[in-house]
């Protein structure tokens, strides 16, 4: 935890009320996204209980299993959730726009997002798309066709929120604790009631007193996927005794009279996570959106179409493990984003560039002069190198010969000449390369002037080309050598623990 | 004691070099702090090269590089080197002085040179075309598989040097998407090749020239409990004596005075929790390193049996965190003292120093995490010195290891890693409260 995070959890206590972190919001936010709220039955890995799903505020889909220990009804609820999820990702596979600056490629004009309340709702999502989506659709305990195809797309949302630049597939607690600081801790703020209860408390009360209230069971269901246990105690417990009573009896009249009350009583647990849902959806979008979300989203079109178009070709699910290579190629790709997003939230958003300017990684002060016409003609051809003095009260660490980005000039690189201390004070003589045109002038206002603020960091969210890997049947012997050839098989169904 | 060090020493050295000639795929070598593992990465080197087979040599920076280049042209002063190095490196005077040593930015342009050195990450870049019959992967316990992943198709056959007891490489990714997997990319090189290749040779090298006969036992034990090492010299044979008398004897004078008889000293100040840059541990620490220099310490060894004198640059302060490291070098630069080394164990990893001051990982925490307990962490910290290591610790540390036992999550397929960091710091702990002088 930072040290203005610190400050401001301090604050939020004090305060009563839970304080902004970023001036900006850096998640992308649909317009119409899909909200999903998993509950599973405890004790039993990846066994769905109940979901609420959908894309309408006023008009959630309830899922239910009645006998989630008995794998068709399991399967009989992934293909009631296809319906709803496929449908809802095929609204988005009509409208197509050109991809800038590749010629005569087209991507998708907008991508479906899936949110869920917590971390755990998306490790469930992960669970339930890998148990699904090796389904054979003939054969022994066939499924219908939409039922892999469903556990692809899960899969597919689930491994992109791997990743800190993608926005397809969210968390709410996620979402919410990256822009707020709340009084209670980081493992009390992935309750979703009590986390929104610090952010928005209801008239008259305390982000305190109503994330307290929050924590009451009844009036506040856990937002899934694990259930209250009281509630699985008393309630749950009967009503599914009674379904499987009036089943054994063979009294249909029972029966639907029996599911439907276990339908009702989990609708209780699911509706007051479904209305936090979007209140958490509409207070994101109160926050105005950071310059770089939507070249962000623009990436997840890119994926959104590229997996599409796979689907769509008959191309194979994605593999139960990563090979050697495709590990190592996606750790490269997770590292090279993580940082990537790091810079691009500070370059939005001065609050994040305060934390880095705390920690002695940036700096921000005053242009106190500047030599914008400077050429160097020490090396074989006359180059253009103007410097520029900044004077600030920040303490960075900053070492001769170190390069610094400004997020006002992203493609200009800083290089440190000199450091001096002038009376409590740092003056940090910078020399400029890049980003200033052609000739041997600078074009107007490439070189910041005198007067100026300006800040600068010592990273940068500059392209960074991808580490070159050898191809998967290239394995060396270091790391198994190459990968027996990819053969579909009913096999792949079967997991150790089902 | 029937054979000397040195003996001992050259017997496993021609043991691995006579295993190189009969692997079929490669050989590890374990080498505990100091035990002369670039030696035998230069004598490898040039063996394999006056063999007639060409060599490629990867470290994991460029600083080991050039002590390697260093060392190789200066031990085979006939042997073309090549030096493969990015655009914008500039070699040192100690490289530069060799002309035997070509430098090229690109591997066309080292043709003939039988050894060719550069880093891991650059050997990366080289695309595969014709491979090299050998390749020598020094520090291969501090590089990634997946770095090893990309250089792997380069050789043939591979000597694996590295040290299993210090830092694991990590990564600014959190994921436990890959645990278990026997390619894991965030494991270390070694760790996965030995998976794959479960019959490679591995030697052990058994002495360490760094340690004094005081450290060695108390390292081997709490960080290399199967293989162990011995030190090259005997009791005695490392002292440090002071040109100056103390004046009055504070807790700082009887710490170093402890450090300078014994080898060890626990400068313990009293329990409390504090925040990461705990102010009374930071001025410890800066005190502790500045009195050394202040009191004209002079290190007898074998090399100067009369005494050579402790300057600020062979003392160095050790410590977790980076912001730990800016507060003692504050401190130091307050009392006027310069040239005194501050830095986190990750950077001092392959260091090497007359008198270490240790920052201990857990003073003054409330919890002892994954990063705290770490093995290898410690372990880089207090095997840095030849002849002293003072350690200061705010006291609780055995308690709070008691209090907190290691609850990380156990994963299939995973092998377990010893020594476990929980109990080589109470092994550690246990050791140095014989030392302990308590501060005010």
């Amino acid at each position: 935890m930072s040290t203005l995070t610190s400050l401001a959890r301090a604050v939020a206590v004090a305060a009563g009320t839970a304080q902004r972190t970023c001036t900006v919001r850096h998640v992308h936010v649909g317009a119409r996204p899909l909200v999903f709220v998993p509950l599973a039955l405890a004790g039993e890995a990846g066994a769905p209980l109940a979901a609420m799903a959908g894309a309408d505020p006023q008009a959630p889909t309830l899922l239910v299993v009645a006998e989630p220990r008995d794998r068709d009804q399991r399967f009989a609820f992934a293909a009631d959730l296809a319906a709803v999820v496929l449908r809802y990702v095929e609204g988005y596979l009509a409208a197509e726009e050109d991809t800038p600056g590749r010629e005569q490629a087209t991507r998708y004009a907008d991508a479906p997002q899936l949110l869920v309340p917590n971390p755990a709702g998306i490790a469930f999502t992960r669970l339930l798309g890998r148990s699904t989506r090796f389904r054979r659709t003939e054969g022994p305990y066939a499924v219908p066709a939409s039922v892999p195809l469903l556990g692809r797309w899960l899969t597919f949302f689930a491994e992109r929120a791997e990743s800190p630049a993608s926005s397809l597939m969210l968390a709410a607690t996620d979402m919410l604790a990256a822009h707020w600081a709340t009084g209670q801790s980081p493992v009390e703020d992935l309750n979703l009631g009590a986390l929104l209860g610090w952010i928005d408390p209801p008239p008259g009360m305390s982000g305190a007193q109503a994330a307290a209230m929050a924590e009451d069971p009844v009036r506040c269901p856990p937002a899934g996927p694990a259930t209250d246990p009281t509630f699985d105690n008393e309630v749950l417990d009967q009503r599914m005794l009674a379904v499987r009573t009036a089943r054994l009896a063979g009294d249909g009249r029972a029966y639907e009279r029996a599911r439907a009350a276990l339908a009702e009583a989990l609708a209780t647990q699911l509706r007051p996570t479904w209305a936090l849902m979007w209140r958490a959806v509409a207070l994101l979008r109160g926050l105005p959106g950071g310059e770089h979300v939507r070249a962000r989203w623009d990436a997840d079109k890119d994926a959104f179409t590229w997996h599409a178009r796979h689907v769509a070709a008959g191309g194979p699910p994605q593999p139960r493990r990563d090979g050697a290579v495709a590990a190592a190629r996606r750790l490269a790709g997770l590292e090279r984003v993580q940082e990537m997003v790091a810079a691009q939230r500070a370059f939005d958003d001065p609050l994040v560039m305060a934390e880095h300017r705390l920690a002695g990684e940036a700096f921000a002060g005053t242009v106190t002069a500047a030599e914008p016409d400077r050429v160097d003609r020490g090396g074989p051809r006359a180059v253009l190198r103007p410097r520029i003095t900044v004077e600030t009260g920040d303490e960075p660490r900053a070492d001769r010969g170190a390069t610094f980005t400004s997020p006002a000039r992203p493609g200009q690189q800083a290089r440190i000449v000199a450091v001096t201390a002038a009376g409590g004070r740092t003056r940090i003589v910078l020399e400029l390369r890049g980003g200033m045109g052609r000739s041997l002038t600078p074009q107007p206002g490439s070189v910041p002037a005198v007067g100026e603020s300006v800040s600068y960091a010592a990273f940068g969210d500059g392209y960074q080309p991808a580490p070159a890997f050898p191809a998967p049947e290239d394995t060396p012997w270091t790391h198994g050598g190459p990968p027996a050839p990819y053969v579909p098989s009913d096999e792949e169904a079967r997991e150790d623990w089902s | 004691m029937t054979r000397t060090a040195a003996e001992l020493a050259e017997q496993a050295t021609s043991r691995i070099l006579a295993d190189l000639g009969r692997a079929r795929r490669g050989v590890v070598v374990d080498s505990p702090p100091g035990a002369g593992k670039s030696t035998l990465v230069v004598r490898a080197a040039a063996g394999l090269a006056a063999a007639g087979e060409a060599v490629m040599v990867a470290a994991q920076t460029n600083e080991q590089v050039d002590d390697l280049t260093d060392r190789l042209a200066a031990a085979s002063p006939a042997l073309a080197v090549g030096r493969l190095a990015a655009s914008d490196y500039a070699p040192p005077a100690r490289v530069t002085r060799h002309r035997q040593v070509r430098l090229s930015t690109q591997l066309a342009g080292l043709a003939g040179c039988p050894v060719v050195l550069s880093t891991a990450h650059k050997w990366a870049t080289v695309r595969a075309g014709e491979t090299w019959p050998w390749a020598i992967i020094d520090e291969a316990y501090q590089m990634r598989s997946d770095l090893l992943l990309r250089v792997a198709g380069l050789f043939g056959r591979a000597l694996f040097v590295g040290d299993p007891g210090q830092l694991d490489p990590f990564s600014v990714v959190q994921t436990e998407r890959w645990t278990g997997l026997s390619w894991d990319p965030m494991q270390s090189a070694v760790a996965v090749l030995l998976r794959h290749n479960p019959d490679l040779p591995v030697h052990a090298l058994p002495v360490s020239w760094r340690l004094p006969a005081a450290a060695a036992p108390v390292v081997a034990e709490a960080f290399y409990p199967f293989t162990g090492f011995r030190a090259a010299t005997g009791p005695g044979e490392r002292r440090v004596s002071f040109r100056t008398a103390s004046f009055g004897r504070n807790a700082v004078d009887r710490a170093v005075e402890t450090a300078a008889a014994h080898g060890w000293a626990l400068y313990e100040l009293p329990g409390r929790h504090a925040v990461r840059t705990d102010a009374e541990a930071v001025a410890a620490c800066a005190a502790l390193a500045a009195r050394v220099v202040q009191r004209g310490a002079l290190s007898h060894s074998e090399r100067s049996p009369a005494g050579a004198p402790v300057t600020a640059g062979r003392v160095a302060v050790g410590t977790a965190h980076r912001d730990q490291v800016q507060a003692v070098r504050a401190a130091l630069a307050a009392d006027g003292v310069h040239g005194v080394t501050v830095d986190t164990a990750n950077r001092l990893q392959g260091r090497e120093f007359d008198i270490v001051v240790v920052l201990h990982p857990l003073s003054g925490r409330r919890d002892a995490t994954a990063f705290h307990l770490e093995a290898g962490r410690l372990c880089v910290l207090v095997t840095r010195h030849r002849h002293a290591c003072i350690v200061v610790a705010r006291a609780g540390i055995p308690e709070l290891l008691d209090a907190q036992p290691s609850a990380e999550p156990v994963h299939l397929n995973v092998p377990v890693r010893f020594p476990d960091g929980w109990e080589a710091h109470q092994a550690m702990m246990a050791h140095l409260s014989q030392w302990k002088v308590r501060a005010p």
